[in-house]
């Protein structure tokens, strides 16, 4: 098997698809979230109410035939909410995810790349920036900017970069040294050059894994964030997190307001998480920057990058 | 072995002090003290000068931060603002100590489990037993804590009270110690803690499970023991004394760095189980305005963390000799 992947012209993406669909847990958590990505961005098409629309007669329903889900304090249907409240969240979750591995990777690449006291100070904000209590440091930031989408996606973005820079740094120290940097150089090609067409072809695979496992924990954060009030504001945006918070107290009362999108989110991020998992082997990536082996290792490197 | 300790410490104290400044930046921009008084229409400009000065807050940021900091680290953190005026200090500690407690059970349950579920799968990779731990696992990073609490005091407050037809619940959902209860009971202290706990530890378990599985595996290459089986131990000798021993190191660092952590990092579960711990001090005194409390929660919790970094950090040089070497 493998002297036959290495031997056929295959292109890459395809090879890493093929390896990828082996998985199934990996291909039926794609299944399903695209099936979730589809149903909130077809909200209007599917929703049986429009988004915020009150019932004043018909407050904390019962889940019945007129709403599936039943209805909050407000009258509000349950399902409906769920379905425009997705939208929110998996919007935040990939906008964060794009934008803290957008900047991680160059962090990263920088650091890796050009070393020296460059990549000394760079490594010693990460490390500051990861030795923080981060759900801690988010709600204050949080609380500094303010509750539209655009400030929390803000917040988690700035401080949810670090992971994948370390990831890419030391993916780059080894990059480095190879043959086809060392010709690139000698053809007259510049760092910048060098880091973008030639490094960054060879980071995809990181990269990848980097924005799934990226969005899995943006998704877990804001709606820790809403749920307690520091995120996205409840009043007029919907979000899974914030559903939660606002119908806490009537949990006993009315379970079907808080166990659906409990439920949305645990199996959304699951499946991202599966989504990840198996992109890590079909591209064949390894360490998750985390575990304390591959933390100790990045930082043996950043001593030994301090010393040259 | 003493330069390393020293090195390590030496890196630690700016990053300590520049934490500090920027913890007093942020609590000054979140609680903004004086800002009532100064938005305040029926307060002459005069004795508006004069309360500001009284507390000190019409000099600029960075004098404040210094009287501040020699403040804090002579032991004075100061009163509180909402709390009649009560001392800050008793308060934290208080707070403090709950939460350790809280952290202690959960990081000592959730290691033992841990451990035995990784070094299970370990040992046998690649069976069903090995991918539903594998599953399990991804449940336990997958599911949102505060949503797990709530569903552990629905299910043990209401339903399974319910259904066993009794009229306090299994297991109580909120709080230290039962209401009205004088002294220390240490029943229903544990009862107390039983589902925060179940909520803390699930994620806990899930992540020490996959370090440890991911660490056994990593040892059982090494030739140690290529040489524990060769002088013919018995096989789960090797694993148990050669394997599983050395595959703690990275565990149980790991653990020490997650017990910092979880002292600022309890606020959920705090919060859900209403527990009077260094979180919901954390919560309430961001909420409530309550400056000098801000600023002494957030700057014991940011020193603690580090402070759980280094010592990480520490014992791990001390274990493995090989890192001493890298950094030293």
């Amino acid at each position: 098997m493998a002297a036959a992947e290495a031997l056929s012209a295959e292109r890459p993406a395809a090879l890493a698809w093929r390896r990828f669909a082996r998985r199934r847990v990996a291909l039926v958590s794609l299944a399903i979230l695209v099936g979730v990505v589809l149903v909130t961005v077809g909200a209007e098409l599917l929703a049986p109410y429009p988004q915020g629309r009150t019932h004043a007669t018909d407050v904390l329903a019962n889940p019945g035939r007129d709403y599936l889900l039943g209805t909050d304090t407000l009258g509000r249907d349950t399902l409906s909410q769920l379905l425009y409240a997705g939208r929110v969240t998996l919007a935040v979750g990939v906008s964060v995810a794009l934008l803290a591995t957008f900047g991680g990777t160059l962090i990263g690449m920088v650091a890796g790349y050009v070393g020296g006291s460059v990549d000394s100070v760079l490594m010693r904000l990460t490390d500051t920036l990861l030795a923080l209590p981060a759900l801690m440091v988010v709600m204050m930031g949080a609380r500094m900017l303010g509750d539209s989408i655009f400030d929390v996606v803000l917040v988690l973005s700035l401080l949810g970069w670090m992971a994948v820079a370390r990831i890419i740094r030391g993916k780059v120290l080894s990059l480095r040294e190879m043959e086809f940097v060392a010709s690139a150089r000698a053809m007259g090609a510049g760092t910048w050059r060098v880091m973008f067409r030639h490094l960054l072809p060879n980071l995809v695979g990181e990269i990848a894994v980097a924005v799934s496992l990226a969005t899995a924990a943006a998704i877990l954060t804001e709606s820790v964030l809403s749920f307690l009030g520091f995120g996205v504001s409840q009043v007029d945006t919907p979000t899974w997190g914030n559903m939660l918070g606002g119908n806490e107290g009537f949990m006993t009362v009315a379970p079907w307001l808080v166990i659906p999108p409990g439920m949305a989110i645990a199996v959304t991020v699951l499946c991202v998480n599966f989504v990840g998992d198996g992109l890590r082997d079909a591209l064949d990536v390894r360490g998750d920057g985390h575990s304390r082996s591959s933390r100790r290792l990045s930082s043996r490197g950043a001593s030994t990058g301090l010393r040259r | 072995m003493t330069r390393f300790v020293l090195r390590r410490i030496a890196t630690m104290a700016p990053i300590l002090l520049a934490i500090s400044f920027a913890v007093f930046w942020a609590a000054n921009r979140i609680a903004k003290p004086g800002y009532d008084i100064a938005i305040n229409p029926r307060v002459s400009p005069a004795a508006r000068a004069a309360y500001l000065e009284s507390l000190g807050l019409n000099e600029p940021l960075p004098l404040r931060y210094l009287r501040w900091l020699g403040d804090f680290v002579t032991g004075d953190l100061g009163t509180s603002l909402v709390r009649n005026g009560s001392d800050v200090w008793p308060i934290v500690r208080t707070a403090l100590a709950n939460t350790l407690v809280l952290v202690g059970t959960a990081v000592v349950l959730s290691l033992a489990l841990g451990i035995a579920v990784g070094t299970v799968s370990a040992v046998r990779r690649n069976t069903f037993a090995d991918y539903a731990m594998a599953t399990f696992s991804f449940a336990g990073i997958s599911i949102p804590v505060f949503w797990l609490g709530l569903m552990l005091q629905l299910f043990f407050g209401l339903y399974l009270a319910n259904w066993l037809g009794v009229t306090p619940p299994l297991l109580p959902t909120a709080g230290l110690y039962s209401p009205g209860r004088q002294g220390f009971d240490l029943v229903d202290r544990i009862r107390h803690l039983a589902l925060p706990t179940m909520t803390l530890s699930l994620q806990l378990i899930a992540v020490y499970s996959r370090y440890m599985r991911a660490s056994l595996l990593d040892v059982m290459t090494s030739d140690h023991i290529r040489v524990a089986r060769g002088k013919g131990l018995a096989e789960r000798t090797v694993v148990i004394r050669h394997g599983v021993r050395n595959a703690l190191i990275p565990v149980t660092t790991q653990a020490a760095v997650d017990i910092g952590q979880l002292v600022g990092g309890l606020i959920v579960t705090e919060l859900v189980f209403q527990y009077p711990g260094m979180g919901r001090l954390f919560v309430d005194a961001m909420t409530g305005g309550d400056y000098p409390m801000l600023l002494a929660t957030t700057m014991i919790i940011a020193a603690a963390v580090i402070t759980m970094n280094l010592a990480a950090d520490l014992f791990y040089g001390v274990l493995d000799p090989r890192i001493r070497r890298g950094s030293g």
